[in-house]
């Protein structure tokens, strides 16, 4: 193996002829199971140039995370690479010893995990941490450079900062610090594992922008693998789409946004929300529509146990008042820690209110009797975000829809029965998924049984807390398309909560924003998106992921 | 060495295979239903472990529930000094006891009295510990601190050394039985069964299918009973079929102390017991019980085991 092609003579530095920092060829992924020999990726050609930033998206299960793991010799123990080569920077490191590819971890090759709340020992000072990956690679590992390290990375106050623990930092911070870690050793590539989807938007935007410049600086190869389509043709040279463990399409970010040729690719390109939006749900009727909620100067107080039983008093939702139109939809919009999760809690009356009143329908929620509770509770009914927390594992799907029906005594067997049925129809389900238990059923399934069941009793009011936010981009968006045809139908009224403006652009009527427990923008959608009044509701919408393609396309 | 890549700025666009393109709603149902129970059947359909130990719990109950059908010789009329210490004869595979019992007869019809207090007590462990846990675990605040502060109270206490006290009080003395020894033993194993319950109620308590069916309107006890326990259901039978051994040791050691069962109830720790004078001479008498006794209490563990493996969903691998 000779590593003469590294040498870039001027005949060879053109931009054509360039040897490959990491090239994927045919490569073939199989990972051993109880059940049989499983192919997760298939002849898969991944190529990044140096200096450059390749995108891979894809769905969950897709193979975007496995294929960057091979390179990096990090896959599981139970799988291995197949078929194909790897190279990096012209050597093959298909099959690497372990010597090698140690040498090539850190040094060579960084990483920043996915999660910064688990990916961090929570046992060691984050000064610690980013000195042993110096160290690992006989680099220099002073206080001065492990401060350096944090600082490159865009953290203030390094030198005090490198002695806290993890617990101390917020998830951007965390994020941060990962970032240190993954480029501490001035690797040639990094490769990045959906690096923000677990924060803000707006923190997502100040990293990824860091990200760039620093990789920018040191000419840094960036593999970014992630979900987010518009996040990908953002900040990539190159996109690879991949699906069910293929490459469908890969090409520079704008031609194969603007163009995309792949049937799937296509659909993906509709569906996210933030490149092609949609109108989605009723009409907009303007003010003739009666306002069915009412919410007026609710004020939600926690109190904070301190030291020595002293208890201090934290407002999550301070002063908020609006209304919501009969037959509409209300988003509610913020980062979290937000209150807009209070407030939703509250109208469902799963939260006592401090102060301030919430009426529905002329009526004050809060001087229901029991009695009157119960009623409420068949008019406003749920959807929560995580479709495999919301069902009852032990509950087949049949009797998790029909639960409402037997609580409120609706009906008897044979009508309860043909009520599940036309609530699986409607949600798009077949009426077989009924014996099956929660676990046998993809998220999407989930979250359309988790709709039916909110649907059992003929609701006239439906608060989605995070309804899609936990779904795939293609199944948000079948998700999304049914709550909008299930408003047309039956006049519902929603209450969107959500952290996704892209979302609210094509499902509310009416925004409401979100900061630290105030609202600081109220609007209809049109308003609040072509025309924000507040700083920080331009900030929200500077912050979604390929806006400005958007409006260059 | 590989040939430098030409051209990396192409747009390539893969063939379009048949499961590509239109990705639509999955709602093809593929391999037969399944959940918890049923995976978990099929992986203690294949392990050997619970084989054997099912079949021999099977085998125990059944002799509790037949004795006849093993021996027709009673196990205390009929006890012939003459027979005392004799080797086994016909009709009597296992020779005799010191008083001249038939020990083959009294091991089978022994099982009964231990076989009994063991799932009495079990049964009471299950409905105390699990109401008083799941109780503590549901509503936490206060009803949790004091629950957990009587049961480390009880934890402290070992389990025999407690029914020892508590079974030497005259009143239990008179009353001794197979109700009163169960009762005594679930006094003192209540809170390993609490606690376990309690645990598995706090995992799922903040589950969103609990804030459901509280938006439903469903009162905090149907929730606790229909949807919090029977998730919890799964360490609950694992530590009950665990208890169960414990608690037939327990009445075994409890007899053999002679504070147990009283003296005319057939039990294994009365015979161990009365064995022991003549262990040097007769040792069949406290040889055959003893056997019979650990290989009951060990195929309710081993039970207990195969069942922790099959029902923790962390430890099964995919």
């Amino acid at each position: 193996m000779s590593t003469s092609t590294r040498v870039e003579t001027p005949e060879t530095a053109g931009a054509t002829e360039r040897t490959p920092l990491l090239e994927l060829r045919n490569v073939g992924i199989t990972f051993k199971t109880t059940t049989g020999d499983v192919e997760a990726v298939k002849d898969t050609t991944i190529t990044v140039m140096p200096g450059e930033t390749v995108a891979i998206v894809g769905e969950s299960g897709s193979g975007k995370s496995t294929s960057a793991l091979a390179a990096m010799g990090l896959l599981p123990s139970n799988g291995r690479v197949s078929e194909g080569q790897i190279f990096f920077d012209g050597e093959d490191i298909t099959h690497p010893s372990r010597k090698r590819l140690e040498a090539l971890r850190g040094r060579e090759i960084g990483m920043v995990p996915q999660d910064p709340m688990s990916n961090l020992n929570p046992v060691w000072k984050i000064g610690f941490q980013v000195r042993e990956t110096l160290k690992a690679n006989g680099l220099p590992s002073t206080d001065a450079d492990v401060a350096q390290a944090l600082k490159d990375a865009g953290l203030s106050d390094a030198e005090q900062r490198m002695n806290q623990y993890p617990h101390e930092f917020s998830g951007g911070m965390r994020q941060r610090a990962l970032i240190a870690i993954g480029l501490a050793c001035d690797p040639k590539l990094l490769i990045a594992d959906e690096p923000t989807s677990a924060l803000d938007v707006t923190v997502q935007k100040q990293i990824l922008n860091h990200l760039d410049r620093l990789t920018d600086e040191k000419g840094t190869s960036v593999l970014l693998i992630t979900h987010d389509l518009g996040l990908a043709a953002e900040r990539a040279d190159r996109v690879v789409v991949m699906q069910k463990g293929r490459v469908v399409e890969s090409g520079p970010a704008q031609a194969l946004l603007q163009n995309p040729q792949h049937p799937y690719t296509q659909e993906l390109v509709r569906a996210v929300p933030s490149l092609t939006p949609e109108d989605i749900g009723a009409e907009d009727e303007g003010a003739a529509a009666d306002e069915i909620v009412s919410i007026k100067d609710l004020v939600k107080e926690y109190k904070i146990r301190g030291s020595w039983g002293r208890s201090t008093q934290f407002r999550a939702v301070d002063q908020v008042s609006f209304g919501i139109r009969k037959g509409h939809t209300t988003a509610i919009v913020g980062e979290s820690g937000s209150g807009k999760s209070t407030v939703a809690k509250m109208l469902l009356g799963l939260e006592d209110i401090t102060s301030g009143t919430i009426e529905v329908n002329g009526r004050d929620i809060s001087t229901q009797s029991g009695k009157e509770w119960f009623d409420f509770r068949r008019r406003v009914q749920p959807i929560f975000q995580n479709p495999y927390g919301s069902l009852d594992p032990m509950r087949s799907v049949f009797r998790t829809i029909e639960e409402p029906l037997r609580v409120h005594k609706v009906g008897d067997v044979a009508s309860r029965r043909q009520k599940v049925h036309d609530l699986l129809d409607r949600v798009a389900l077949p009426r077989q998924l009924g014996d099956r238990y929660p676990s046998e059923l993809s998220g999407g399934q989930r979250q359309r049984v988790a709709i039916a069941r909110a649907l059992a009793l003929d609701p006239e009011i439906v608060v989605c807390d995070e309804a899609v936010s936990a779904l795939d981009v293609l199944v948000q968006d079948q998700v999304l398309k049914l709550l909008g045809q299930l408003q047309e139908d039956l006049g519902l009224t929603y209450l969107f909560i959500t952290h996704d403006l892209a979302v609210v652009r094509e499902i509310a009527h009416d925004v409401c924003v979100m900061e630290s427990g105030r609202l600081v923008e109220v609007g209809s959608v049109e308003d609040v998106f072509e025309n924000p009044q507040q700083d920080y509701t331009k900030h929200l919408l500077d912050a979604i992921p390929g806006k400005d393609l958007l409006e260059t396309a | 060495m590989p040939e430098p890549q030409k051209t990396v700025t192409e747009h390539f666009v893969a063939p379009v295979l048949e499961d590509q393109g239109r990705a639509g709603i999955e709602n093809q149902l593929d391999a037969k239903p399944s959940n918890l129970w049923r995976d978990a059947w099929k992986s203690l359909r294949k392990n050997p472990i619970f084989i054997i130990s099912a079949l021999l719990m099977l085998f125990v109950l059944f002799v509790v529930a037949f004795p006849g059908v093993f021996t027709s010789a009673s196990p205390n009329s009929n006890c012939m000094l003459s027979n005392a210490n004799g080797s086994p004869t016909d009709g009597h595979p296992l020779g005799f006891t010191n008083q001249g019992c038939d020990i083959y007869a009294r091991v089978v019809h022994g099982a009964r009295a231990s076989v009994l207090v063991g799932f009495g007590a079990t049964l009471g462990v299950l409905v105390l510990g699990v109401i008083v846990g799941g109780l503590a675990g549901f509503f936490g605040g206060w009803v949790d601190a004091i629950i957990s502060r009587v049961m480390d109270i009880f934890f402290a206490i070992p389990l025999i050394l407690g029914a020892i006290v508590l079974m030497s009080v005259p009143v239990m003395r008179q009353n001794a039985g197979i109700v009163t020894l169960a009762i005594v033993l679930t006094v003192f194993g209540w809170p390993q069964m609490a606690r376990i319950t309690r645990s598995a109620v706090l995992e799922v308590r903040h589950a969103e299918f609990i804030t459901a069916a509280r938006s439903l309107g469903m009162g905090k006890l149907s929730i606790l009973f229909k949807h919090v326990l029977p998730n919890a259901a799964g360490p609950i039978i694992v530590i009950a079929t665990i208890s169960l051994g414990i608690f037939i040791v327990a009445e075994a050691t409890l007899s053999f102390l002679g504070i147990g069962l009283p003296p005319s109830m057939l039990s294994w720790g009365h015979d161990i017991s009365a064995a022991q004078p003549q262990l040097r001479t007769n040792p069949e008498a406290l040889l055959w019980p003893s056997l019979m006794l650990s290989v009951t209490v060990l195929s309710f563990m081993m039970l207990g085991d195969a069942l922790r493996d099959a029902l923790d969903p962390k430890g099964r691998t995919q």
